[in-house]
């Protein structure tokens, strides 16, 4: 194996179903003494769930995502979108992962997770004959109650605060608390959603290299944690495992945000391939 | 608890008790609650009862017809046809995540019936619990929203978050 090819591609998705990163199991564990009551219970049981699901090699979670590829990689790799696409059919049957992806006006499901513009592919150029492959795999719950916010200039950092605090507030118990929080800031529209999309595949623990974001995270993470809204929405005091900020300059009118609520199944996993080797790593 | 419920049995059951299921769920979400109602509008009946039954929000994942991960899908999305389909139905419990609106909790009252909560995305150990796919309707759905038959042994925590005396949890 020289490069990337189908096989490894499939054995990564395998692992970013069955198998949880390690710095979110570590902070599941770490919370989960804190709670107590009905909320308890659910943590017990989350992570109860992990381990069978690690032990059975099944995925974590019924609700597999839509899996999207964040690829940076030179033009003579260009046919690796057809190498993702082939793993993704492969990945429905093997793994399995549910076939999630319809068309939106009918409805209708091929079966296969492939479909117009399927599966997201994000490609960046990367000139040093190295690739790697950030892949990400994130279910409806949480999408659907995360949301972008065009704000004015004037709202400032208290303007990004509310609107975060609002979305949390908003989606309550229904993404899968506790959540882990991905901002973008800045950029234009598109480009706060990408950001934000970042945000979550950085480890819980690394906070923004610059300041203002790094204080921003922090005191976001208190602020949501003090919401009460805690696990599954059961109360307690952990609502957020984790909020990360990346950010772009934006237009002299715009104040661009995304808030990109993730459940506690945070799913992520990379491939690297240095131009010698290719591995799997998280 | 067995999957065949009464008033009876729903009366004695309040907010915050942990129910453990054995018996048949029926799984129902966005669209099987849909067509489900549409049919039962037109005085249609369904090819399934779900009289005195539980139903399950939730699109499972299958290698074949093993169950592999079938954790809860949020309730809220089906607030909207819940009431009909309980009052059309006669169904008398729900399991789900996220909890349910008003419309849900007052005919949770009128008709006698209970909602859960399993907890989410704890989907591998949910189908640790559901022994076998007894039958399927409405495969044409897709996999996801199509109605599964589970014959299921101790399904649970089923965290009870509205009851049927209009007390909810939240």
């Amino acid at each position: 194996m020289n490069d990337i090819d189908t096989d490894i591609i499939v054995e990564a998705i395998r692992k970013l179903e069955c198998d949880l990163p390690e710095d979110i199991e570590r902070k599941l564990l770490e919370i989960r003494e804190k709670e107590e009551g009905l909320s308890r219970i659910v943590v017990d049981s989350i992570i109860e769930n992990i381990k069978y699901a690690r032990e059975e090699k099944v995925p974590i979670c019924q609700d597999t995502g839509i899996i999207e590829f964040f690829v940076k990689c030179s033009k003579e790799f260009k046919k690796i979108k057809k190498v993702i696409e082939e793993a993704i059919r492969r990945a429905v049957k093997e793994v399995p992962i549910r076939a999630n992806t319809v068309n939106p006006f009918t409805r209708e499901n091929q079966g296969e997770n492939l479909g117009r513009f399927h599966p997201i592919i994000h490609f960046e150029y990367e000139d040093d004959g190295f690739i790697e492959i950030d892949i990400l795999a994130k279910g409806a719950g949480s999408e659907n109650v995360s949301r972008v916010y065009m704000l004015d200039p004037l709202k400032g950092i208290k303007g990004i605060k509310e609107a975060v605090i609002d979305t949390v507030r908003k989606a309550d118990g229904k993404p899968c608390p506790p959540i882990i929080v991905g901002i973008g800031i800045g950029g234009n529209m598109e480009l706060a959603i990408h950001l934000s999309k970042c945000a979550l595949l950085r480890p819980i623990n690394q906070r923004s290299s610059y300041e203002v974001a790094r204080n921003l995270e922090e005191e976001l993470i208190e602020e949501i944690n003090n919401l009460g809204i805690g696990p599954m929405g059961f109360g307690g005091k952990t609502t957020a495992l984790n909020v990360a900020i990346e950010w772009a300059h934006c237009h002299t009118a715009s104040l661009p945000l995304c808030v990109n609520i993730q459940c506690w199944a945070l799913r992520r996993i990379s491939i690297l391939y240095d131009g010698k080797e290719t591995k799997i790593v998280r | 608890m067995d999957t065949i419920l009464n008033d009876e049995i729903i009366e004695k059951i309040s907010i915050g008790d942990i129910v453990y299921f054995s018996g048949i769920l029926f799984t129902m979400r966005d669209m099987a609650h849909l067509r489900a109602v549409e049919l039962l509008r037109k005085g249609e009946y369904l090819p399934f009862d779900l009289k005195n039954r539980v139903i399950y929000h939730c699109g499972p994942l299958l290698k074949g017809l093993k169950v592999v991960s079938a954790g809860p899908t949020t309730s809220m999305r089906m607030e909207e046809l819940e009431e009909e389909l309980i009052r059309l139905t006669g169904l008398k419990g729900i399991v789900g995540k996220g909890g349910m609106g008003e419309k849900t909790l007052n005919a949770l009252k009128k008709y006698h019936c209970i909602y859960m909560e399993f907890p989410g995305g704890a989907g591998a150990l949910a189908a640790k619990q559901i022994k076998n796919v007894k039958e399927v309707y409405w495969r044409d759905l897709g996999d996801p929203e199509a109605v599964w038959v589970f014959e299921v042994k101790d399904f649970g925590p089923c965290i009870v978050t509205m009851d049927s005396r209009g007390n909810k949890i939240r």
